[in-house]
């Protein structure tokens, strides 16, 4: 298996106040990377940093290197229309557009010049069936995004971002805002999605990690504590924080 | 303070409180009162003149046979052209102030002089009308010199209104967009702008209710008060059937002909600008209308 993205030396801030502090890590591809850790510890800043959704944060800046797929992504060799184009994020939150349920699956491929109805349509039918949501809304496409529930809407997002077809799917904290019955849906569909896509996932949730990841990271207060294989970290960690943590003697 | 008092401060708390649900009522009562006699005193002196002659004549010198033809036409011509100018650059600098401009001191210099120029009297406007419109440019005391300068003065207010529409549209559908790899013209385009349309609309129809009413900048670069003509209409006959030579055209406006005949001395006249005053407040009224009906229906409409 190759690497996906190469971390080097990264360093994180907003304004003068440091957000993460010299990451280094490998994430492979066709993976589940999990990212744990407590509140305020960096790890949702690491994640929007590999799809530099962090640009639209005025005092942001960075230092290291994070290569994708060889290159860096903050090289100007990338250009971020191109880098969100390959890699995909779902949020915490979810997000669907104020539109109909159709649209929000159609918008992506649309701002890509598709056009023809057959295609869409079909592209939309199989987005919202590997997001496992299709049985739910087959019949009223054209309802309001809105009309769905907390956990539907964000099985929505995640087909919105399977539509467009990226390589790498980021995660932040995609199920804290749901029940357990959906929480349980998503992480079925990201083992299910796992063969086509590198997915890297932030949860706060160490079960959730332990159940759907291969390889965990646990950051604390800007630093990667550790990082190995999910198993290992759960079970043997060679750090006394990640212990800590795990055993949830803190956090 | 004993149990008598108490009781006796408990009664005097009560009353005041009544005391002051009686006045606030009274005081509503009042200024609704006062609006209403306002009304039904110019429906008393108009209504006889209202009918279709009196829309589809002329002004005169005889009180029975003036008509307002020229001024809706004209209200009718500057609102259009003022929509036209205003709305587009409006709606653009509002987008640009809130979606691209750089935080620096020039915005910021930009943004307090809009907000600013929203509250500079409208006389000003026509001052300027005068010198720009008419003058420099050459338009003429015209409709389009009038239109131009009533999208001066509605401006402000547009960009600002659209702005605050933008400014409500929640960030996590622009990451959304972002996301999905949409470019910042296709997330504003498509997601941000098609949600904060109904805030812009209802800020311009109400700028434009505000516009309809004004006198001062219109007289100010030169609209007549007496004309016994239109302005050449836009659709014509021949081809290439779409004529623009209306827009350097002399012009009135309701308000304008309202003032010239409450000035006369002839009862006759009293009641046409009554009667115009009517006509006046019905299209604002239904202006208003529009714009709380769009701002409900779309609110129902778009949850977050």
């Amino acid at each position: 298996m190759s690497d996906e993205f190469q971390i080097k030396n990264l360093n994180a801030f907003y304004g003068s106040k440091q957000a993460l502090k010299n990451i280094n890590l490998d994430i492979s591809e066709k993976t589940i990377t999990a990212l744990i850790g407590p509140s305020g510890c960096g790890k949702s800043t690491f994640i929007r940093c590999l799809n530099r959704m962090n640009d639209l944060v005025k005092s942001f800046h960075l230092e290291g290197d994070i290569l994708y797929q060889g290159t860096d992504l903050y090289s100007g060799k990338w250009d971020v229309i191109d880098i969100r184009d390959k890699i995909g994020m779902v949020f915490q939150k979810p997000n669907p557009f104020p539109k109909s349920i159709r649209e929000n699956i159609t918008f992506g491929l649309k701002i890509r010049g598709m056009k023809d109805r057959n295609i869409l349509e079909h592209i939309t039918e199989q987005s919202l069936k590997k997001a496992a949501i299709w049985d739910e809304v087959k019949d009223r496409l054209n309802d309001h995004a809105l009309s769905l529930s907390g956990g539907q809407q964000q099985r929505l997002c995640i087909a919105r971002t399977l539509a467009v077809q990226p390589q790498v799917i980021l995660f932040d904290e995609p199920c804290s805002a749901l029940d357990p019955i959906s929480t349980a849906k998503i992480e079925e569909l990201m083992l299910e999605i796992k063969k086509d896509f590198t997915i890297i996932i932030v949860t706060h949730n160490m079960q959730q990690a332990a159940r759907v990841s291969d390889q965990s990271g646990f950051f604390l207060l800007g630093e990667l504590i550790e990082m190995g294989k999910t198993q290992d970290i759960f079970t043997n960690p060679h750090d006394k924080r990640t212990e800590d943590y795990i055993t949830g003697r803190f956090g | 303070m004993n149990e008598k008092q108490r009781v006796n401060r408990k009664k005097l708390n009560k009353s005041l409180d009544k005391l002051f649900l009686i006045l606030g009522f009274s005081v509503t009562l009042l200024a609704l009162g006062i609006l209403l006699t306002l009304i039904l005193d110019i429906v008393q002196d108009g209504w006889g003149r209202l009918n279709l002659d009196f829309l589809t004549h002329f002004p005169s010198r005889k009180p029975q046979e003036a008509g307002i033809l020229s001024a809706w036409v004209g209200t009718l011509w500057i609102m259009t052209l003022t929509s036209v100018i205003a709305f587009p650059l409006g709606v653009m600098a509002g987008i640009y102030l809130e979606e691209y401009a750089p935080q620096n001191r020039i915005t910021n210099l930009i943004e307090i002089n809009i907000a600013n120029l929203a509250g500079v009297p409208s006389i000003i406007y026509g001052l300027l009308g005068l010198g720009l419109f008419v003058r420099f440019m050459h338009m003429g005391r015209s409709v389009i010199s009038g239109g131009a300068t009533l999208a001066l003065l509605i401006l402000p207010m547009i960009i600002l209104s659209t702005r605050e529409a933008l400014r409500a549209v929640p960030f996590s559908i622009r990451e959304a967009a972002y996301a999905i790899g949409a470019t910042k013209w296709q997330t504003v385009r498509h997601q941000v702008l098609p949600s904060a349309l109904p805030g812009i609309m209802t800020g311009t129809i109400l700028a434009m209710s505000r516009a309809i009413g004004e006198t001062a900048p219109l007289i100010m670069i030169g609209a007549l008060t007496y004309i016994a003509f239109l302005p050449a209409p836009p659709l014509q006959s021949q081809f290439p059937f779409l004529h623009l030579n209306g827009l350097f055209d002399p012009f009135t406006v309701l308000p304008i002909q309202i003032f010239n005949w409450v000035s006369r001395p002839q009862k006759g006249f009293f009641e046409d600008a009554a009667a115009g005053i009517i006509i006046l407040l019905g299209i604002a009224f239904l202006m208003n209308a529009v714009a709380i009906f769009l701002r409900t229906r779309y609110q129902k409409k778009i949850r977050w």
